[in-house]
């Protein structure tokens, strides 16, 4: 039996069972509110939205596995296509069809993610995101200057790639809630780790 | 291809126009955010009532902004100010905007006259959740409970909501009832929430000759 290809983002969000973004992104500002009272220490709040971030991501990324079909990524630039989007149609230069970091957005955010930005030896690149659900509604107020409000999102990527063996830093570049005019994370890799079995060789 | 014109900034949120409210995100990225929140509040309390009560307060900022929402996007402006409009307004609209579809049943207490129930069979939220049999009675509907309180306190129907789970015949799953106490002012005959704006407005010298005679004390 022929394997599955990969499927598209587009494909996966309309067969997953959505919520109304709304209710998605007012949890999301009740949560940051919290965090903010609990905690209030900006630098604080980022590293434990990172944090939540990163438990969330070991979960999703089985999720992921299971319903996009990705082959298993040869190397960090198809990874980070992969959890981008598929880019059929527009027949991206350098890619095939596998696309990981951009199924990804789609199939959890219902947006569309652009990788760029590739350096010298592919381990680093940007993804960026045009739209964002969790910042509708949104403006920081001058005391929280500091607050990286989607960091979220950097700790969903860092815990997906961790378990898919690919240790990496995720930083924001740019902020809409900070002046800029998109969302630009970059995501760099930091070590391929091993595969660890939970066995001995020799038993 | 990055997006074929740069989106328009706007300086100041305020200037942006409200979307539709047709986005979508998927189920399963609402449940995990609402796993981590559950599970954030979890370290940072001691008992079970405690943690009800921070997952209510967490769902009673949501209520206040979704009733500022619907009521400026659907409604044009124009809020309930009755009872009955408003409980419906919370099982009907809201429930569809959140969720998707309007809640099971909305009913009125027998024994208490200011008590009133909305049922739904399975809270959106509670899909991926299971209580631990030593946590009891723990409902994480009360996140659900905190949105419906939220829209009711800033409709002025102060009301202290609950969600409790009611074990139903022949289901393996209990249902679960959000219950609606309302405070004493809301059944009066008139709402003085209302009368309240009135003395607001009249409150000059010569306006308070009528409020004296009308019996209000200022």
């Amino acid at each position: 039996m022929a394997p599955v290809g990969p499927r598209s983002g587009d494909a996966i969000f309309a067969n997953v069972e959505r919520v109304n973004a709304e209710l998605f992104t007012l949890t999301y500002g009740a949560t940051v509110r919290q965090l903010l009272t609990d905690l209030e220490e900006v630098e604080e709040v980022n590293k434990q939205l990172d944090q939540m971030g990163y438990n969330m991501g070991i979960r999703l990324i089985d999720e992921f596995l299971a319903k996009s079909n990705v082959s298993r990524c040869v190397d960090f630039k198809e990874t980070a296509e992969v959890i981008a989007k598929v880019t059929h149609k527009l027949g991206s230069p350098f890619r095939p069809d596998n696309a990981s970091v951009q199924v990804g957005f789609k199939m959890f955010l219902g947006v569309t993610a652009s990788v760029t930005n590739w350096d010298v030896d592919g381990t680093s690149c940007s993804i960026i995101l045009e739209d964002n659900p969790l910042v509708d509604f949104v403006e920081l107020p001058d005391t929280c200057q500091g607050l990286y409000y989607c960091n979220i999102l950097s700790g969903v990527i860092r815990g997906a790639l961790e378990m898919v063996s690919m240790k990496t830093e995720v930083t924001w570049i740019r902020d809409v809630l900070r002046g800029d005019d998109a969302y630009e994370l970059q995501v760099k890799l930091v070590k391929q780790l091993p595969e660890e079995y939970p066995y001995k060789d020799d038993e | 291809m990055i997006g074929v014109g740069k989106i328009k900034q706007y300086s100041n949120v305020l200037d942006k126009p409200l979307s539709k409210g047709k986005q979508e995100v998927s189920l399963s990225a609402f449940a995990f955010l609402f796993s981590e929140l559950v599970q954030y509040n979890q370290t940072q309390v001691d008992n079970i009532a405690e943690l009800e009560r921070r997952l209510e307060d967490a769902g009673y900022a949501v209520g206040a902004r979704v009733l500022e929402l619907l009521c400026h996007r659907d409604k044009g402006n124009r809020r309930e100010t009755r009872l009955l409009g408003i409980l419906s307004f919370v099982h009907s609209t809201v429930w569809k905007v959140l969720f998707g579809k309007v809640a099971d049943s909305l009913e009125k207490g027998t024994e208490h006259e200011d008590e009133y129930m909305i049922s739904e069979k399975e809270l959106l939220v509670n899909r991926f959740i299971s209580i631990p049999k030593d946590m009891g009675t723990f409902n994480c509907g009360a996140f659900v409970a905190g949105i419906v309180r939220g829209v009711l306190d800033s409709a002025g129907f102060p009301a202290v909501v609950t969600a409790h789970f009611v074990p139903v015949e022949g289901q393996q799953r209990p249902r679960t009832t959000i219950l609606i106490k309302f405070a004493e002012e809301v059944l009066l005959t008139f709402n003085p929430f209302i009368i309240a704006n009135c003395i607001l407005i009249l409150d000059s010298p010569s306006a308070k000759g009528i409020t004296h005679s009308l019996g209000f004390m200022s």
